[in-house]
């Protein structure tokens, strides 16, 4: 027999006995219902977690730095790897270029963070300053951003931690928005031709020398304290200072509390930042190490296009002499516990499924029991065994199909209610609404397939049990 | 009709020492005993005996849905015995029509989707099945009556919905158990009228079960008796027994 006419058959005789069929089918949609309900809570948390990581930009973001500094990356615990290659690469301006350059970056950008004096028309700090991208504004911090973003990469504007602006005005922490402050700051500069001339803003230099015996002190220098020649390099370091306007306050650390700039108190555009050539605490150990002036960066924060190509990346700039490190390294845990959270959801949503498919088969029995004689009909007319059974089978499958699609939406508004319900409960604490329950397109289809495939398999017994039927015995019952 | 003519010729029905036995306990039924039969293609045989003689287990026997304990049976050359399940049930559907003493149609559906059962099994085209159920609920004058279902039926038109169902597939052989046995005697009489009129114009085998030997005797071209599972009486033409 044709599916369509099997389909046909099938529905005449789900709807002759509506009632006890559609309690049947009610059974599934509650057994699936209830599987979505908690499979959605599943995927919902996960994703509210792995939405929570990837605003704060971690997921996508690959840590770089040299192989030198391998124990600053490592925990404080870990064994010391200091020098463990060869030849180290640097990590400076043409390593950057280079980086930038790799498949699925999006962008490279140093972490900058430096002490610096604020000073405003009657008060002044001492504070630490942070250069912040201006990706960073999709960082969810921002969300509850008092004021608002840097207008460009170049604006002579700050934002600040609210901690800060209490700091500045306890009483009145707010009124720190739009005033004008002066960000006192160390440049770095290179050094003069003639490093004994007198610099004008007055300031230090560092240098050193190659250590090679060519690099002897000449007899006549004049320098006296100060160990460089020709080949000497190094920098001045000149105290310099930048207006700037408060344009924001935020009331969270960004990237999550888990980026070095997420621990200033004082933010800046970081283009401004590079721009104004402002000295880390790390040059000095730069100059210390490096074979040239350039100016050489602690870590490199490199984007990537997705959380997806984060290894590729990773890979990839390993291979170019960089030591790595991703969030997703260690985030590989938290994904084992979501699979073993959804894997024990769905075990137990499964139970209230696996009691409605014992109705199908209760049903399905009560089926072949009272169409007995209609089963030794069609026989005699002429349906094979095969017919019979296929027939149960897709009466079984429409069961399923319908319980299926009717549990899904039941499910899906359980997820709603759930929702509401979190909404509301965090509403009365202050917070936020979350979505903790979430459908995926995938979690309806595999549910409605799910739900086919356990009455399918409840209907196997009926139908084998209708199909052997004796058609002379089944032509006699009355 | 499908393999009527080519049929006419040949024995339609040809049993050679068929028996059919059931156990129950200790007990051994013999239904059916060593019953040798043959029925011409186009031939209206009536088979008659009291109640219990075997006359409806030896229509089972023919009709494939029993299997003989020994002998054999061909059905227009088709030996029933080296059948499967699956081939039995092609014989079914292309072979032969059958027709019931209580109608044995399907309540839930209207008469025109039970008389198209048979069609459905066939995988008869939906267009091809619209005209052939129509054709054969015609013959049965009952095309009026299509949508109804068969509880708004008398028990006369009920069984005329049965034979048209039967018709439905254009079989080469009738098997009729009883098919007046549940209806009044001028309903009856009009029932044997329409069989009687496919065994005319469609060139069909008709072989008729029944305990109404006046009814056998003005429709049938030949009389078959059974006793006890056993053949008593068979005459060697149709001529010999009609009356």
């Amino acid at each position: 027999m044709k599916l369509p006419d099997l389909v046909d058959l099938a529905s005449g005789n789900l709807r002759s006995s509506l009632l006890r069929n559609g309690l049947t089918t009610v059974g599934i949609s509650v057994g699936i219902a209830s599987l979505v309900a908690l499979l959605s809570l599943g995927v919902g948390l996960q994703e509210l977690a792995g939405q929570r990581l990837s605003r704060s930009g971690l997921f996508n973001t690959v840590a770089v730095s040299t192989w030198r500094d391998a124990r600053q990356m490592a925990r404080r615990d870990a064994p010391l790897v200091l020098e463990d290659r060869k030849d180290p690469r640097t990590l400076d301006e043409a390593a950057r270029r280079e980086i930038g350059q790799l498949a699925y970056v999006t962008d490279v950008e140093p972490e900058l963070r430096f002490v610096a004096e604020i000073r405003g028309q009657e008060r002044s700090t001492i504070t630490r300053v942070g250069g912040l991208p201006l990706s960073a504004r999709n960082d969810e911090a921002f969300d509850t951003l008092r004021g608002r973003f840097f207008s460009g990469p170049q604006a002579a504007e700050a934002v600040v931690q609210l901690e800060f602006a209490r700091e500045w005005n306890e009483s009145d922490p707010y009124s720190i928005l739009d005033q004008e402050v002066v960000m006192r700051y160390a440049e770095r500069q290179p050094l003069p031709a003639d490093s004994a001339e007198e610099d004008p803003g007055g300031g230090l230099e560092f240098g050193g020398l190659r250590d090679t015996p060519e690099n002897a002190r000449p007899e006549n220098d004049q320098n006296d304290g100060n160990d460089r020649d020709d080949d000497a390099y190094g920098f001045s370091v000149v105290r310099r200072q930048q207006p700037l306007r408060v344009v924001g306050i935020v009331e969270e650390e960004p990237y999550g509390g888990m980026r070095s700039v997420s621990r200033a108190e004082f933010y800046v555009p970081l283009p401004l930042a590079e721009r104004l050539g402002i000295m880390e605490s790390s040059d000095l150990r730069g100059t210390v190490r490096a074979g040239s002036n350039q100016k050489t960066y602690d870590r490199l924060m490199v984007s990537v296009s997705s959380p997806g190509r984060v290894m590729e990346v990773q890979q990839a700039i390993g291979r170019l002499g960089f030591r790595t490190y991703s969030i997703l390294d260690a985030t590989r845990s938290l994904q084992r516990f979501f699979v073993i959270l959804d894997l024990f959801l769905g075990i137990f949503g499964s139970m209230a499924l696996a009691v409605a498919s014992l109705g199908i088969v209760n049903t399905l029995v009560m089926a072949v029991m009272e169409r007995r004689r209609e089963i030794g009909i069609m026989k005699a007319l002429g349906a094979s065994d095969r017919d019979i059974q296929k027939l149960f089978f897709v009466e079984a499958g429409v069961m399923g199909m319908l319980g299926g699609v009717a549990g899904v939406a039941l499910g899906w508004a359980i997820g709603r209610g759930i929702n509401a319900g979190t909404a509301y409960y965090l509403a009365q604490r202050d917070f936020p609404p979350e979505t903790v329950s979430s459908v995926p397109p995938w979690l309806f289809a595999a549910a409605i397939g799910f739900a086919i495939v356990v009455s399918l398999l409840a209907g196997l017994y009926p139908a084998s049990r209708a199909a052997r039927l004796d058609p002379v015995q089944a032509i006699r019952y009355e | 009709m499908v393999g009527a003519d080519s049929a006419a010729v040949q024995p339609a029905i040809l049993t050679r020492d068929v028996s059919r036995h059931y156990h129950m306990g200790p007990a051994v039924i013999r239904a059916v005993e060593e019953v040798s039969l043959e029925v011409a293609g186009g031939e209206f045989a009536a088979l008659l005996g009291p109640s219990g003689s075997g006359k409806t287990t030896l229509l089972h026997l023919l009709a494939g849905l029993d299997h003989p304990t020994s002998g054999s049976i061909q059905v227009q050359r088709q030996e029933l015995g080296g059948l499967s399940s699956e081939e039995l049930a092609r014989y079914r559907r292309h072979t032969i029509g059958m027709v019931f003493q209580s109608f044995n149609l399907i309540h839930s559906m209207e008469v025109f989707r039970n008389v198209e059962l048979p069609l459905r099994f066939s995988e008869v085209d939906r267009n091809e099945r619209r005209v052939r159920v129509e054709e054969a609920l015609e013959r049965v004058r009952l095309g009026h009556r299509r949508n109804h279902r068969p509880g708004e039926l008398s028990g006369g038109e009920q069984q005329r919905v049965a034979l048209a169902r039967a018709l439905v597939n254009r079989p080469a052989l009738l098997l009729a158990d009883e098919p007046t046995g549940n209806l009044d005697s001028r309903t009856g009489e009009e029932i044997m009228r329409l069989i009687g009129e496919c065994n005319q114009t469609l060139r069909m085998t008709v072989l008729l079960v029944t305990h109404e030997r006046a009814l056998a005797e003005r429709f049938a071209r030949r009389m078959i008796f059974m006793a006890d599972g056993r053949i008593v009486t068979q005459p060697g033409t149709a001529a010999e027994t009609t009356a």
